[in-house]
């Protein structure tokens, strides 16, 4: 299930356009990828108490839904301004592309890297090499927890924390993201924690500390190593196969 | 305007006025705190489209951390400043456009904002709305295209009626976050488009927000900036 190479099995099913013949669209075989909804790998309620069954609920099935719905809508529009060869068309539509790309990417990333509290993936002997890795970067892994916390509560309005890996050494960094970017920059993703007001509001209201205190309870070690293991190319490739 | 927004503690005030015309020595470590304002109404003056715990959460809490972070600021530049630590001053002018920008923000908003059953809701009339209807089309117009400014918004952000102090005309602008409108604009009504403005009472439906905030926009506030010289 956590295994780096499956986690894109959930984004992407591929689908050719099928109202285009080869008469009608007279480019090079073009098709329309149509990103859906990942399954959550646990029940709305598993992260109870920490995260409440009705913002789960709310967060996947509405929240990460819209970013699938207007990602496919983007997409096919850009196909379509493609295809009329309307630069200026498909300029106008990065952002949605990013937005919307970055908002399924990063929600599709947060659900893996998220388990069940008292877990065997929730606990950090579930990652005996990252652990390592982090002390080293850190000094211990209360004060590596205590940066994280920082730049969480640092984040001025909407954004994401993230562990990457960065670099052909593969040091550690923590970075923060605004809004929907995703880390796309080269770094291979180790775990993030949404920032979005729609992650803990209906929960803890304006106590966003608290949220972030109690998110340290359901990170998925196991996921988080087995990415820290891994490659980017791991990461991205079924994604990029889809593309 | 300014005054609501950076005023002295009243005891502070007393002070400066016993003091009449001449400059005490300390005068220039008597700086103004910024404050959180009352909000002309209750908590729960603007149910049923803005909830009482929304609008108590938004004003006890979210405001007064955007004024406890604007003094936190000022005074860590205040210190640098005094220190001839520049560098450590200029640093900290993210926290400041974020916290002052926020307190500032808010701080517009409520005044935007009236019950219903008061001066909240309806149409602008008199010089206001004909250049709406002028610079937008009509008044109708103008609440869809705010709207879809509003729904635009990708993260948490404002959006806002300015009025162009060079031509006059009216124009819809949108903020990132806490960025204040400044510069060429003169704010006359912002949308607060933060989740914390809507999530407790309408969820991920924010359209549904951005629809019923019209019922309690106090249209004397936005015509007087509007006709402010």
């Amino acid at each position: 299930m956590v295994n780096i190479g499956n986690i894109w099995q959930y984004l992407a099913l591929q689908s050719p356009l099928q109202s285009l013949s080869g008469d009608q669209l007279n480019a090079t075989k073009m098709a329309v990828t149509t990103y859906t909804l990942p399954q959550l790998p646990y029940a709305y309620d598993a992260l109870e108490p920490y995260i409440s069954s009705q913002i789960m609920e709310l967060h996947h099935s509405k929240h990460h839904q819209a970013y699938v719905t207007n990602l496919n809508k983007a997409l096919e529009s850009h196909l379509a301004a493609v295809a009329g060869t309307d630069i200026a068309g498909q300029i106008a539509l990065q952002q949605a592309i990013k937005f919307n790309g970055g908002g399924h990417i990063n929600h599709s990333l947060f659900w893996q890297n998220l388990a069940p509290a008292g877990s065997e993936e929730a606990s950090p002997s579930a990652a005996k090499e990252l652990v390592s890795a982090i002390e080293k970067t850190w000094g211990d892994f209360e004060a590596f927890k205590k940066a994280f916390s920082a730049a969480l509560l640092g984040i001025q309005g909407s954004g994401w924390g993230w562990l990457v890996k960065d670099g052909p050494q593969g040091g550690l960094r923590i970075v923060t993201t605004k809004d929907q970017d995703p880390v796309v920059g080269g770094e291979v993703p180790v775990f993030g924690v949404d920032m979005w007001e729609h992650a803990y509001y209906l929960q803890y209201l304006n106590g966003k500390a608290a949220y972030v205190d109690n998110i340290w309870n359901v990170i998925n070690w196991k996921t988080a190593e087995d990415r820290f293991l891994g490659s980017r190319e791991d990461a991205f490739s079924v994604l990029k196969a889809a593309l | 305007m300014s005054s609501t927004l950076l005023r002295t503690t009243p005891i502070l005030r007393g002070a400066l006025r016993a003091s009449g015309a001449v400059k005490p020595a300390s005068a220039t470590f008597v700086r103004g705190k910024a404050t959180l304002p009352d909000l002309p109404y209750d908590y729960g003056a603007l149910e049923p489209h803005i909830s009482a715990k929304i609008m108590e959460l938004h004003h006890s809490k979210h405001h007064q951390t955007y004024v406890n972070g604007l003094n936190s600021a000022l005074d860590t530049i205040g210190e640098a400043e005094s220190k001839g630590d520049f560098t450590k001053a200029a640093s900290i002018a993210p926290l400041l456009n974020f916290h002052g920008g926020g307190h500032l923000n808010h701080t517009l908003f409520w005044e935007n904002l009236a019950p219903a059953s008061r001066d909240g809701g309806g149409e602008p009339d008199g010089s206001l709305k004909k250049a709406i209807e002028t610079d937008f089309g009509s008044f109708d117009s103008f609440r869809k295209q705010m709207n879809t400014s509003l729904a635009g918004i990708q993260g948490s952000g404002w959006a806002w009626l300015v009025k162009d102090k060079s031509s006059g005309n009216l124009g819809l602008v949108t903020r990132a976050n806490q960025d204040p409108v400044t510069g060429q604009f003169v704010p006359l009504l912002g949308i607060d488009a933060w989740e914390h403005a809507y999530y407790l009472q309408y969820e991920n439906r924010k359209a549904e927000y951005f629809d019923a905030i019209w019922n309690v926009i106090n249209w004397k506030t936005v015509a007087q900036r509007f006709e402010k010289p």
